[in-house]
């Protein structure tokens, strides 16, 4: 992806209430240990030559741990520039609670993946779709509600993301 | 409707402005103000309208192929597709479920169409607690209370009525205030349940048939969480809701929650299909288990809804309703609705303009009776429904089938095969009245000033009262002896002649103009013939807007062939049609369309100019403004007509006032709330005054008043302190 695209993801996900962060792959690990500040559990990230593996990250969690971690890592299958969106697969590995039960979401997405355009991105879903019929949630910023009278961010889902982008992959 | 009736009916909606109208307001007019500013960011908005039509349309013809791949798909997916003839099948099957599993505890997401189904009666029935933990819905549920709002099912509740609501049930340890401690105390809460329950249930905003694949527009995560804690997921959707395929999901990332709460998108847009590959979860028994080794089996149920919806299908009138995507940016664009909320304002289920559609198509006409009114056809909602359903006209289409009083179930009796002049014997005198307005017009003009001193004397008012429901709160018309078109004839006719004039045009001469307010004709003959227009003032019938906006379409549509008739000598010799009165210029470029023969529309429609557009025009090519009023920098409140609006025509106006020198500051709600008869009308008299009292704000200084429209001419005139004229009638040589 381009410098301007990438530009327009992090303002995007920053105009949605998240933060994103941008790194090379070999400086994931020491960016990790930056952002994780407590219990944490993840499952595996699917880019070649990453991993969490000896990170203070709980691989393959208990229900218990997920219920008490504070953190949860992630990898996303792509992203949208325009919304700051990441795609949340829910994959066998646990890809879908591990990023949906902590109080901090962290998604860690290739800068080649993030799509300048949703119709792109659609193409991508679509083709999937057809043929492994994958499930995927397109996350935007925390969970939120104004049900209660106002906007409040955190409600059944984690109450901060942050993305961290890998620009070399 | 008997004057005991109103007058119930009118308690009921003051009570209702009282107690909701406030946090109804707030929350509908953020989403609309919302809207605006969402949609104004996409590089093509009316293309993703345009497809997302393309792609309802298509996907309600092919539906029973889609039925059948569907089917396929879930099953090869392995799980199960049940279609449900009706709620209490449905119910069935879903209770069905739920015993298998020997569940306790269902808990739910957000589903419109479980509400329908009345799911949480049904499973109580057996003993089983269903738990809504959608934030609001949950509200609803403590409170035992109807959605108010098709996405926010509990806006009319504010902050502070929750908190009361949850220290009343629950006499928490803490005292709650904040929306974040309400929405803390509710999570924690919710999650003992969602922890622990058998089975989850949501709804889906479109399901796809190629994969079997639904799309959940959400933004708590509380659907994410029904979806996967428990082991077992039971979807509900109408049929109408399937798609070919994900590909078609696309425009409605986009559209849907711009077009609902005025965000871009939602925190969550899940695309599952079920039984999803996550491992299962058990929280209770093997919560020290590795997600890797948990040993739970996942299991889906794809019930699909018809409940009356294969019927709507084959109606060519309630079929469009089908392609509703339940958004509610029809509720949140219409002023009744913001100032009112959906507990006036819908049925059993469905709230805002499409619940009509909606509710009579699952319940029959009947279902829709008590509501359809407050649809005043102004058509604010028409560009804001992303799928371009004429909402009004469905609106107008069940208040005929309500008019004529036909076995509700039934849906056989079209409007088109309906003889003109055959309005039924038993319709509601006010409807009566107001849909005859022209010949009412016609005779109090022949009488007048006698009628005009008859129809203001207090016991004439008072039964006009009591038999038609004619508040006596609002000044009745006055009527001149001399009608526009005598007095066109009267002076000798056209003054331009037709070698010096730059164009012909006939100046049509509305009920309003003609009869009433005919200052407004004569300054738009001085306007135009100043700008060197041939203007002719013929003898026209009114265009059958007053009695389609009392679903009376079968005059309408006579009168429409009238109108085409008188017109058409003038149209083949090339002249334009000029017309002061917005909704009869909407008459002519929009209903029409459904009331003529399509060439014979297309004319009439393609030579129609709103009278300001037409000067517009005259300006643009060359036309000499100084032979118009010049502004002088004065000051003026104007207030364009909703109708008018929706076809664009705003812009005209200020334009030209602004260039000849006005100071013009323009209104920005969504209709006065007078909207033709309905500010008239005893039962909703209190309702369009707390509509125009947005409007009274805005024009609360000592400018000129002008609005477009003749029934906001009166409403302002009720409003403000000061007379409204139409925009004409400021800029026409004196």
């Amino acid at each position: 992806m381009s410098r301007a695209a990438l530009d327009e993801f992090r303002d995007a996900v920053a105009a949605h209430e998240a933060t994103a962060s941008v790194v090379e792959a070999a400086g994931l690990r020491a960016e990790l240990e930056g952002i994780v500040d407590g219990l944490a559990v993840g499952a595996p990230l699917p880019f070649d030559g990453v991993s969490l593996e000896g990170l203070p990250v709980s691989l393959d969690p208990t229900p218990a741990e997920l219920e008490a971690a504070e953190y949860g890592v992630t990898g996303a299958k792509l992203g949208l520039a325009d919304y700051g969106t990441v795609a949340v697969r829910a994959d066998p590995a646990g890809t879908e609670p591990v990023s949906l039960f902590c109080d901090t979401h962290v998604a860690v997405v290739a800068a080649s993946t993030v799509e300048e355009r949703v119709d792109a991105a659609f193409d991508t879903l679509a083709a999937d779709a057809r043929t492994d019929r994958p499930s995927v949630v397109l996350a935007t910023g925390p969970s939120a509600t104004a049900d209660m009278g106002e906007l409040v961010y955190g409600v059944h889902g984690p109450s901060n993301v942050h993305v961290v982008v890998l620009s070399d992959r | 409707m008997s004057a005991e009736s109103r007058d119930a009916k009118a308690a009921r909606i003051r009570r209702l402005l009282e107690t909701e109208g406030d946090a109804v307001a707030e929350n509908t007019k953020g989403f609309n103000a919302g809207r605006y500013e969402t949609v104004a960011d996409l590089e093509d908005y009316e293309g993703l309208k345009d497809a997302a039509r393309e792609i309802k349309e298509d996907a309600i013809e092919r539906l029973p192929e889609l039925v059948e791949r569907v089917t396929a798909a879930v099953e090869e997916n392995g799980g199960r597709v049940y279609v449900a003839e009706d709620a209490a099948d449905a119910n069935r099957y879903v209770r069905e479920v739920v015993e298998s599993k020997g569940a306790e505890t269902v808990v739910k997401s957000k589903s419109m169409t479980s509400e329908e189904l009345d799911v949480n009666e049904a499973l109580e029935a057996v003993g089983v607690r269903p738990v809504e933990t959608d934030l609001g819905e949950w509200v609803l549920q403590v409170a035992d209370e109807a959605p108010s709002h098709l996405v926010a099912p509990a806006i009319h509740r504010s902050r502070g009525a929750i908190a009361d609501l949850f220290e009343e049930t629950f006499d928490p340890d803490e005292p709650l205030g904040t929306a974040e401690e309400l929405t803390r105390f509710a999570r924690e809460k919710l999650w003992e349940d969602v922890r622990t329950a058998d089975v989850g249930m949501t709804g889906a905003n479109f399901v796809a048939a190629e994969s079997g694949t639904l799309m959940l527009v959400t933004s708590e995560g509380n659907a994410r969480k029904c979806a996967l804690v428990p082991d077992t997921h039971v979807a509900v959707a109408g049929i109408e809701k399937l798609v070919p395929s994900v590909a078609e999901f696309r425009p409605f990332v986009e559209l849907l929650a711009r077009s609902g709460t005025g965000q871009d998108i939602t925190s969550y847009v899940s695309m599952l299909t079920p039984p999803v590959d996550s491992p299962t979860i058990d929280f209770e028994d093997a919560a020290d288990v590795p997600l890797s080794e948990q040993a739970g089996e996942r299991e889906f149920h794809l019930v699909l809804v018809d409940n009356g919806r294969w019927a709507m299908r084959e109606d060519p009138q309630l079929r469009e309703t089908l392609y509703c995507v339940r958004c509610s940016a029809c509720a949140n664009s219409c002023a009744n609705f913001q100032h009112v909320g959906g507990h006036a304002f819908g049925g059993d289920t469905y709230t805002g303009g499409i619940a009509t559609g909606w509710e009579s198509g699952i319940g029959g006409e009947g279902a829709a009776a008590d509501f359809n009114d407050l649809c005043t056809g102004c058509s604010r909602c028409v560009n804001a429904c992303p799928v371009r359903i004429d909402i009004p006209w469905i609106n107008t289409v069940v208040r005929d089938r309500l008019n004529r009083g036909h076995d509700p179930d039934a849906f056989d009796h079209l409007v088109d095969g309906l003889t003109p002049d055959e309005e039924p014997a038993g319709l509601d005198p006010q409807k009566r009245l107001f849909g005859n307005f022209e010949t009412l017009a016609r005779l109090g003009s022949a009488t007048a000033p006698l009628s005009n001193w008859i129809a203001s004397a207090g016991p004439v008012r008072a039964l006009l009262e009591r038999v038609a429901g004619v508040d006596r709160r609002r000044d009745l018309p006055s009527f001149e002896r001399e009608s526009l078109v005598d007095w066109f004839q009267a002076r000798g006719g056209p003054s331009v002649d037709r070698d010096d004039a730059a164009r012909e045009a006939v100046l049509y001469p509305d009920v309003y103009t003609n009869y009433a307010l005919t200052d407004r004709g004569k300054a738009a003959v001085r306007a135009l013939e100043a700008l060197d227009v041939r203007v002719l003032v013929p003898d026209v019938p009114g265009s059958g807007r007053a009695p389609l906006s009392q679903g009376m379409i079968a005059t309408a549509e006579s009168k429409a062939h009238e109108v085409r008739d008188r017109l058409r000598p003038h149209l083949a010799a090339g002249r334009d049609l000029v017309v002061i009165e917005p909704s009869d210029l909407a008459m002519f470029e929009r209903e029409y369309e459904r009331l003529l023969p399509h060439e014979d529309y297309e004319t009439l429609a393609a030579n129609s100019y709103e009278a300001f557009e037409y000067v517009y025009g005259l300006l643009a090519n060359g036309a000499d403004p100084n032979a118009l009023e010049s502004g002088d920098d004065r000051p003026v409140d104007y207030h364009a007509h909703c109708q008018q609006r929706t076809q664009g025509l705003e812009g005209h106006t200020v334009s030209v006032l602004s260039d000849l020198g006005f100071d013009v500051t323009t209104s920005d709600v969504e209709c006065c709330g007078m909207a033709g008869s309905f500010g008239y009308k005893r039962e909703y008299y209190d309702l369009s005054m707390d509509v125009g009292s947005d409007l009274r704000e805005q024009f609360d200084d000592d400018a000129l008043v002008a609005a477009s429209g003749t029934s906001c001419v009166e409403q302002l005139g009720d409003l403000l302190s000061r007379p409204a004229v139409h925009p004409i009638e400021l800029i026409a040589p004196r």
